[in-house]
C-alpha cells in the first residue's frame, strides 16, 4: 500500500512539511550556558573573596601586632640585661677603687714606700680580689719609687704621662685598656692621696682585662649575643665574640653619649639588622655594649609565624578547593535543571503548537466545508436538472463535468474531514483507536511529500492487531514524528516500511524502517537526548525524537532504535493495548 | 404522504439549492435563515422534520433544537454541521436530535435521515393517538 490517499491533500501537506519547532531554540540554549559560566565565575570569586579575605586580614593584623610586641619585648630584655651588666661592671670597678682608697688612707707614704710592705699588701689584695696584677707608689714628681709585680717597673718616671696629669685633677683615675710597656692589654687604676704638707702621692695598680672579660662572658645572652666594653674612641676594651678582639677597633658605630641605657636597632657590617644596647659607665672611659642579631632574637616569634602562615596557606587551599568544587557542582545542577526546564518548555510549546495548528486546521476545514456544501448542492441540482429534464439527459459530456465537480468536492471534504479528525484529538482520555486508521491518517499528511520525492511507503498490518485503548492524539504525534524522521533520513526514491503487529497479549509493536543514511553507534546512543540533532544545518533542533520518547513513556510504552550507517534505521515502538495493562499509567 | 421539511441554515444559497433538490424529490420543503424565524415557523406549520445547521448567528442549532423539542416534542430534528465534534454530536443526541450529519452532506444520506425521521414521528403520533383513544375509552365508559 503505497501513498495512501495522496490524491488531493494540498492544504494538509503544506501544514506538515514546514518545521514544527522554531529553529531559534538552539540559540536560546546557548545563551543559558553563557550565563552559567559567568555565574560560576562570579559565585566562585565571591565565595573565595568572602571566606579568604577575613582570614588573610586577621593574619596580617596578628602578624603586625605580635611582631611589634616581640620587638618591644626584645628591647625591654636588652635594656634590662644592659642595666644589670652595667651595675656589675661598675660595682667590680668601684670595689677595687674602694680597696685602693682604703690602702692609701690606711698607710702613710713612708709605709707604702717600703717594698716589703707593699708586697705584703699586694698579696693580701690578690687573695681578696681577683684581677690585681701589680702595685706601684708614685710621688708627686711622677717617679715610681716602689713597684711590686711581675714586671721591672721600679724607677719609671710617669711625670710626662697624660694619666699622671689627669689623676692630679680627678683624684681617682681609670685608664683605657692599653698594651703599655709590657705589651699585655691591661687597665690602670690610680688613686691620689693629698698629704698635709701640700704634696701628694699616688697608688697605681694595673688590672687584668680578663677580670672584665670574665664578668661579661658569664652573662647569659641568647643566640649570637655579644657583650663587650669599648672606649669612647671605639677601641674594644674586652674581646668580643664576633666584633673583633681586644684593642681592635669596633666594626660598629660608637654610641653617642647618654646618661642612661639606650637600646637601638642598627645594621651590622654585613648588612644584617642588629639590636644594640649601650650604656656609658660613669667616671670611666668605658661603654658597655650588648649586641645581638635581630633575627636570632626574633627566632621564636618567626617560628610561631611560620606555623600560623603554614596553617593559613593550608586553610586557604582547602577553602579554594572546596569552594570551586561546591560551585562547580551547584552550577552543574543548575545547568541540568535549566536544561530540563528548557526541554519541558519546548515540549509545552510543541504541544501548544500542535494544538493551535489543530485549531487552525479545524477552523479552515470548517470554513471550507460551508462553501463546499454549497458547491455540492449546486452541482447536485445541476445534475438533478439534467436528469429530470429531457434536454441534457443524454449529454454525456455535461454529466461528466458535473460528476467531476462532485468528485472533487468529495475529495475536498475528505481532506477537511481528516484535518478535523486530526485536530479533534486534543483530549487526554484514552479511547479505542484503530491502528490501521491512525497510520493511514498520519500517512495522509505525508502523502504529497512521498509522491514528490518518489518515496515508497509500505504498510503491513497484521489482522489480529485490532483496536488498542490509548490516547489517540499522542499516538498520532508519535507516529508523525517517527515517520517524519524516516522521511528526513531517506534520500529521494527511498523506501519506508511500517509494520504493526501484536507482541504479546497486552502489547502491540510498531516498526518503522527506512533505508536512509543510518546512524553511527555514538549517534544512536544519544538519539533520544534533548537537543541532539544531526539535522542542525537543515533547521533541526533535536527535540522531535526526545518528545517522541516522552510521549511513548506517557502512553506506558517503550521505544528503541537500531541503526547501521548507510543501511538504514529501524524504530521499534511497543505500546500497551490498554492503559492499565502495563501496571500503571506513567505520570 | 410527502414529508414536510423545514431547512434552517444561514447560508441562503445552500439552503435554497438543497430545498429545490428535495422538492424535486417529492418533499414539501420550507426554508429559513435564522433560528428565531425557524421557531416561529415551527409554531405555525406542522412539520415532520426540521434540518438545523449547528452554527448560526443568533440562536444556534443546539439552542433551536432545545426550544423546538420543548414546544413540539414530536417534531424530529436532524443536525447538520461543517465542524462536527463527538462532544457536540453527543450533546445533540442527548437533546433529542435524531441524526447528526457532517457537511458537505450527501443528498442520499440526508433523504434517508428524513425518511427515518418521518417514520419515527409517525410511530410517535400513532402511539399518542392510541393513548388518547385509550384515555377516552377509559374516561367515557359507555
Amino acid at each position: 500500500m503505497t501513498d495512501p490517499g495522496a490524491g488531493g491533500h494540498r492544504p494538509a501537506d503544506r501544514a506538515q512539511t514546514g518545521s514544527w519547532v522554531r529553529p531559534d531554540l538552539e540559540i536560546e540554549s546557548r545563551r543559558y550556558s553563557l550565563n552559567l559560566r559567568r555565574m560560576w565565575q562570579l559565585t566562585a570569586l565571591l565565595m573565595i573573596v568572602v571566606s579568604v579575605s577575613p582570614l588573610v586580614i586577621l593574619t596580617a593584623i596578628d602578624y603586625r601586632v605580635t611582631e611589634r610586641s616581640a620587638e618591644s619585648e626584645i628591647l625591654l630584655n636588652t635594656t634590662r640585661v644592659v642595666s644589670n651588666t652595667k651595675v656589675a661592671v661598675e660595682f667590680s670597678l668601684v670595689e677595687r677603687i674602694a680597696a685602693l682608697d682604703f690602702i692609701v688612707l690606711d698607710n702613710s707614704f713612708e709605709q707604702l714606700n717600703d717594698c716589703a710592705r707593699l708586697t705584703e699588701i699586694l698579696e693580701r689584695l690578690q687573695s681578696s680580689f681577683t684581677g690585681f696584677v701589680d702595685l706601684g707608689v708614685i710621688d708627686s714628681s711622677g717617679l715610681q719609687f716602689c713597684y711590686v709585680g711581675p714586671y721591672a717597673l721600679s724607677g719609671v718616671d710617669y711625670s710626662g704621662e697624660q694619666w699622671f696629669e689627669d689623676v692630679q685633677q680627678t683624684r681617682i683615675y681609670i685608664s683605657d685598656v692599653f698594651p703599655g710597656f709590657r705589651h699585655v692589654p691591661h687597665m690602670v687604676i690610680a688613686v691620689k692621696r693629698d698629704l698635709p704638707d701640700g704634696s701628694f702621692f699616688i697608688l697605681r695598680t694595673s688590672v687584668e682585662v680578663a677580670l672584665l672579660h670574665k664578668l661579661l662572658a658569664n652573662l647569659e645572652i641568647s643566640g649570637e649575643g655579644d657583650a663587650f666594653l669599648v672606649n669612647h674612641e671605639g677601641i674594644l676594651q674586652t674581646s668580643s665574640r664576633s666584633h673583633g678582639d681586644v684593642l681592635e677597633p669596633l666594626d660598629l658605630e660608637v654610641p653617642s653619649y647618654a646618661s642612661t641605657t639606650r637600646v637601638y636597632e642598627t645594621s651590622g657590617p654585613d648588612g644584617r639588622p642588629l639590636i644594640v644596647g649601650s650604656v656609658y659607665i660613669p667616671d670611666t672611659p668605658l661603654i658597655l655594649m650588648i649586641v645581638n642579631q635581630k633575627s636570632a632574637l626574633m627566632a621564636p616569634w618567626s617560628e610561631t609565624r611560620r606555623q600560623v602562615i603554614g596553617f593559613l596557606v593550608v586553610s586557604l587551599s582547602i577553602i579554594v578547593v572546596v569552594t570551586l568544587g561546591v560551585t562547580t557542582r551547584l552550577v552543574e545542577r543548575i545547568r541540568w535543571a535549566d536544561r530540563q526546564r528548557v526541554a519541558a518548555l519546548h515540549q509545552t510549546e510543541y504541544t501548544n503548537k500542535m494544538a493551535s495548528l489543530g485549531r487552525l486546521g479545524a477552523g479552515v476545514a470548517h470554513e471550507i466545508n460551508n462553501p463546499l456544501a454549497i458547491i455540492k448542492e449546486k452541482a447536485g441540482l445541476m445534475k438533478d436538472l439534467f436528469s429530470f429534464g429531457d434536454r441534457y439527459a443524454d449529454d454525456p459530456k455535461l454529466m461528466g463535468i458535473v460528476d467531476s465537480i462532485l468528485g472533487s468536492v468529495d475529495r475536498c471534504s475528505a481532506i477537511t474531514r481528516r484535518l478535523l479528525n486530526f485536530a479533534r484529538d486534543t483530549d487526554t482520555t484514552p479511547v479505542p483507536v484503530d491502528l490501521r486508521e491512525t497510520v493511514t491518517e498520519v500517512l495522509g499528511f505525508m502523502g504529497k511529500e512521498a509522491e514528490y520525492r518518489s518515496i515508497e511507503v509500505a504498510v503491513e498490518i497484521d489482522d489480529d492487531v485490532g483496536e488498542i485503548t490509548t490516547n489517540k492524539g499522542r499516538l498520532q504525534q508519535i507516529l508523525l514524528n517517527v515517520i517524519n524522521n524516516a522521511f528526513a533520513a531517506v534520500s529521494d526514491g527511498g523506501r519506508i516500511e511500517i509494520g504493526i503487529g501484536r507482541l504479546d497479549s497486552s502489547h502491540v509493536g510498531i516498526r518503522v524502517t527506512d533505508n536512509g543514511c543510518g546512524m553511527t553507534e555514538a549517534q544512536r546512543r544519544r538519539v533520544f537526548e534533548p537537543f541532539f540533532t544531526t539535522k542542525s544545518e537543515r533547521g533541526g533542533v533535536g527535540l522531535g525524537l526526545s518528545i517522541t520518547y516522552s510521549l511513548v513513556s506517557d502512553l506506558g510504552g517503550t521505544i528503541a532504535v537500531d541503526s547501521e550507517v548507510g543501511v538504514g534505521t529501524t524504530f521499534l515502538i511497543s505500546l500497551p493495548t490498554s492503559p492499565g495493562s502495563k501496571g500503571e499509567d506513567t505520570r | 404522504m410527502s414529508e414536510k421539511v423545514l431547512l434552517v441554515d444561514d447560508e441562503v444559497e445552500f439552503v435554497e439549492t438543497l430545498a429545490e433538490r428535495m422538492r424535486s424529490r417529492g418533499m414539501e420543503v420550507s426554508t429559513t435563515n435564522s433560528g428565531t424565524d425557524a421557531l416561529g415557523l415551527v409554531d405555525e406549520g406542522s412539520f415532520d422534520v426540521v434540518v438545523l445547521d449547528l452554527k448560526m448567528p443568533g440562536i444556534d442549532g443546539l439552542e433551536a433544537l432545545r426550544r423546538i423539542k420543548r414546544r413540539r416534542p414530536d417534531i424530529q430534528v436532524v443536525l447538520l454541521t461543517g465542524y462536527a465534534t463527538v462532544e457536540k454530536g453527543v450533546e445533540a443526541i442527548k437533546e433529542g436530535a435524531l441524526e447528526f450529519l457532517e457537511k458537505p452532506v450527501d443528498l442520499a444520506s440526508l433523504t434517508e435521515a428524513i425518511h427515518k425521521a418521518k417514520a419515527t414521528k409517525m410511530v410517535l403520533v400513532e402511539k399518542e393517538t392510541e393513548e388518547r383513544i385509550k384515555e377516552i375509552l377509559h374516561h367515557k365508559s359507555w
